[in-house]
C-alpha cells in the first residue's frame, strides 16, 4: 500500500480515465458478445422462419438446443468428428514439439554467429499470412504440383497422387506447418533465459552434455513447452479452415467446421452454432486458463 | 538428383560420426526445418511472377498477374483488387483507433489501483486467449442481435479487428512502461512539472518507439486476419485478402491469386521490418545490449 502514496500515483482518477475508454471498449465488444452466444444457445427458435431468436432474460433460458448437441457429440452424429479434432491435434503438437524443441535449442544456445539470420527466418512466418501459407501448399501438392513431380521422378509413386482430398497426413501437414512457428518461439524464450553458468556448473561437475540436457536444460525448458503447446492447441482446436483448404471433405471434418456450417452456411443454424461454440469455449477452458495465468505471471515478474 | 544422392549420404555419415563434437546434427535439422517453412512461400511468390496460367510450371518471368493482364490481374480484376482496397483501409482505420485506445488503457491499468482495477486487467487479457472462432461467433451474433444498428461489413470488422488487437498493443506499451520506470516522471514533478505535464512531455517521448511498434503491428494483425474478417463479412465489397484467398484458392486459383497474396506478403513484412528498425535505432541510442530481432522474437509470448 505504501507504494500508492508516491508522488505519481496520487492522481487516481487520471489514471482511471485514462483506463475507461479502453474498458468500456472491452465490456461492450468483448464481454457483450459473449452474452449474446449465451442468448442465442439458450434461445428459442422462430416457429415460421426457423431463425435462432436470441432470450436475453437468463430466467428464460432454454438449455434444449444446448443439450441436444452435447448428446450428439456424445455418441451422435458429432462425436466421430470431436474424436477425430483431438486426434489431429495431439497428433499435430507432439510432432510440432519433436521438430520443434531441437530448432528452438539449436538458436539458443549453438548458433553463434547465425543466430539473428536464423531468428529472422524463425520470425518471418509469424508475420506471413497463414492463409497464403496455406495457398502456398495447395499449390505444391496439386496433382501437377512440385510434390507430385519430386516424388515421381524420384520413382516413389507410378503416377501423380490426390494430396488434397480427404487426407489426414495433409491436415496435419498443415496443422503442423501453420503452427509450429507459434511454439518454436516461447520456447526460444525460455531457453534463452537459462543460465548459462548453471549448464556449465552441470558440465563442471562431471555430467556428460546428454545427461546435463536431460537433468538441466530439459526441466528449466519445461514452462516455455508449455506456454508454446498451449498457444498451438487453443487455435488449433479452432481451426476450420486448414481442413476445408487443405482437403475439403467431410473424412477430415474437424470440430469447428461444425460451428463454421452452422454460423456461415445456413439460416437456421445460429443457435446450434452457439451451442457447439460454448462446447468448444468450455473443453478448451483449462488451456485459456492456463495461458492467462502464465501472461499474468510474466507481467508480474515484469513489474518487479 | 540421383547423381547427387551418394555424396550426400557419405557427407551425412560423416556428420553421424561424430554429433556431438560440434552440434552438427542440430544445425542440420534446424537447415532443414527452416527450408521446409520457408521455400514453400518462395515458390508460391514465383509463380505470382509466371507468365502463363500455370502454378506448378514456370514460364517466365512476367508482371502478367500483377497489372499487365487486362481482365485477370490484381489491378484489372475488380474482385481481387477491392479485397486489396478492402485489407488496406481496415489495418489503416484499426491501426489509427486501436494504438491510441491501447496506450490510453495501458497507462491506466499499469498507475490505477482502486477497486475494479483487478478485474479491468484480467478483462484485458482475457481476448489474448479466446480462440478466433468463439470471438468470430461472438462478434457475429452480437451485430445481428444485440448491436444491430452496426451493420455487417466494414462497420463491424472494423470494431473486431480493434478488439482482437487491442490487449496486444496494451502488453507492448507495458513493457516498456515498466523498462521505463517512473524515476523522470518523479524527477519532472520535482522540478515542478503538473502530472500531466511530465506525462506528455517526459513519458510520451519515452513511449514513443513503444507506440511506433504497436502501430505497425497493429497494421500487420489486422491485414493478416481471416476469421473475425470471414465471420463478419456482408458482401463483395467487404472481402479481405485473406478472405478472397480463402474462397479462391481451391475454386479458382490462378497466379493473380499467388499475386494477392504476395502483395499481402511485402505489406505485413514491410510493416514488421519498420517496427523492427525503429526499435533497433532506439535501443542503440540508449545503449541496449542485444539485438532488436531478439528483442521482437520475445515479443509474442
Amino acid at each position: 500500500m505504501a507504494e500508492q502514496t508516491g508522488v505519481v500515483g496520487e492522481r487516481t482518477w487520471l489514471w482511471r480515465a485514462f483506463a475507461a475508454p479502453g474498458v468500456t471498449w472491452l465490456i461492450l465488444l468483448f464481454l457483450t458478445p459473449f452474452y449474446a452466444i449465451l442468448s442465442v444457445a439458450m434461445g428459442k427458435l422462430d416457429p415460421i422462419f426457423l431463425t435462432a431468436e436470441p432470450v436475453w432474460n437468463p430466467a428464460a433460458w432454454d438449455p434444449g438446443v444446448f443439450a441436444e448437441a452435447f448428446g450428439e457429440i456424445f455418441g451422435g452424429a458429432l462425436g466421430e468428428t470431436a474424436l477425430r479434432t483431438i486426434a489431429y491435434v495431439i497428433v499435430a503438437t507432439s510432432l510440432s514439439v519433436l521438430i520443434g524443441y531441437p530448432v528452438a535449442y539449436y538458436v539458443s544456445r549453438r548458433a553463434g554467429r547465425w543466430k539473428i539470420l536464423i531468428l529472422v527466418l524463425l520470425i518471418a512466418p509469424f508475420w506471413i499470412n497463414y492463409l497464403m501459407r496455406m495457398l502456398s501448399w495447395v499449390n505444391l501438392l496439386d496433382r501437377e504440383g512440385y510434390v507430385n513431380q519430386i516424388l515421381m521422378a524420384l520413382q516413389i509413386f507410378d503416377e501423380p497422387r490426390e494430396w488434397l482430398v480427404g487426407r489426414h497426413e495433409t491436415v496435419i501437414l498443415g496443422l503442423v506447418y501453420g503452427y509450429i512457428p507459434f511454439f518454436i518461439l516461447p520456447l526460444f524464450a525460455a531457453l534463452d533465459r537459462i543460465d548459462e553458468a548453471v549448464v556449465e556448473a552441470s558440465r563442471d561437475l562431471g555430467a556428460s552434455p546428454f545427461w546435463t540436457f536431460l537433468r538441466v536444460t530439459l526441466p528449466l525448458s519445461k514452462q516455455g513447452i508449455l506456454a508454446g503447446t498451449v498457444i498451438i492447441m487453443l487455435p488449433m482446436f479452432g481451426d476450420y479452415y486448414t481442413p476445408n483448404l487443405l482437403s475439403g471433405s467431410p473424412k477430415t471434418r474437424m470440430f469447428a467446421n461444425e460451428i463454421d456450417l452452422f454460423v456461415n452456411q445456413t439460416t437456421s443454424g445460429g443457435g446450434r452454432g452457439a451451442a457447439l461454440t460454448l462446447i468448444l469455449m468450455g473443453f478448451v477452458g483449462l488451456l485459456m486458463v492456463y495461458y492467462l495465468l502464465s501472461v499474468a505471471r510474466a507481467t508480474r515478474e515484469a513489474r518487479a | 538428383m540421383e547423381i547427387e544422392r551418394p555424396s550426400v549420404l557419405a557427407r551425412l555419415k560423416r556428420w553421424l560420426a561424430n554429433p556431438w563434437n560440434r552440434p552438427r546434427l542440430l544445425a542440420l535439422w534446424t537447415w532443414i526445418y527452416l527450408a521446409w517453412s520457408i521455400v514453400p512461400i518462395v515458390i508460391a511468390v514465383q509463380f505470382s511472377f509466371n507468365a502463363g496460367r500455370s502454378r506448378s510450371t514456370w514460364q517466365g518471368f512476367s508482371f502478367q498477374w500483377y497489372f499487365q493482364d487486362p481482365d485477370l490481374s490484381v489491378l484489372h480484376d475488380p474482385s481481387l483488387r477491392l479485397a486489396l482496397i478492402q485489407s488496406l483501409k481496415l489495418a489503416g482505420l484499426s491501426m489509427l483507433i486501436t494504438t491510441p485506445l491501447g496506450v490510453a488503457l495501458a497507462l491506466g491499468l499499469a498507475r490505477w489501483r482502486g477497486r475494479g482495477a483487478k478485474p479491468a486487467n484480467f478483462l484485458m487479457l482475457f481476448p489474448l486467449v479466446t480462440p478466433e472462432i468463439v470471438m468470430g461467433v461472438a462478434l457475429f451474433l452480437v451485430f445481428t442481435n444485440l448491436l444491430d444498428f452496426v451493420p455487417l461489413g466494414t462497420p463491424a470488422q472494423l470494431l473486431g479487428h480493434v478488439t482482437f488487437s487491442l490487449s496486444l498493443v496494451v502488453i507492448i506499451i507495458r513493457g516498456r512502461l515498466f523498462a521505463v520506470g517512473r524515476e523522470y516522471e518523479e524527477a519532472a514533478m520535482d522540478l515542478g512539472a503538473t502530472q500531466w505535464e511530465s506525462l506528455r512531455r517526459v513519458l510520451l517521448p519515452l513511449l514513443a518507439p513503444a507506440i511506433f511498434s504497436a502501430l505497425m503491428i497493429v497494421f500487420a494483425l489486422s491485414i493478416d486476419d481471416f476469421v473475425i474478417s470471414a465471420f463478419l463479412v456482408s458482401q463483395e465489397s467487404s472481402i479481405t485478402i485473406p478472405v478472397r484467398l480463402y474462397s479462391s484458392a481451391r475454386m479458382a486459383p490462378s497466379p493473380a491469386l499467388n499475386a494477392l497474396a504476395s502483395l499481402l506478403l511485402f505489406g505485413s513484412l514491410t510493416a514488421i521490418t519498420l517496427a523492427g528498425l525503429f526499435l533497433r535505432r532506439y535501443r542503440k541510442r540508449e545503449g541496449a545490449r542485444g539485438s532488436a530481432v531478439e528483442d521482437l522474437a520475445r515479443l509474442e509470448i
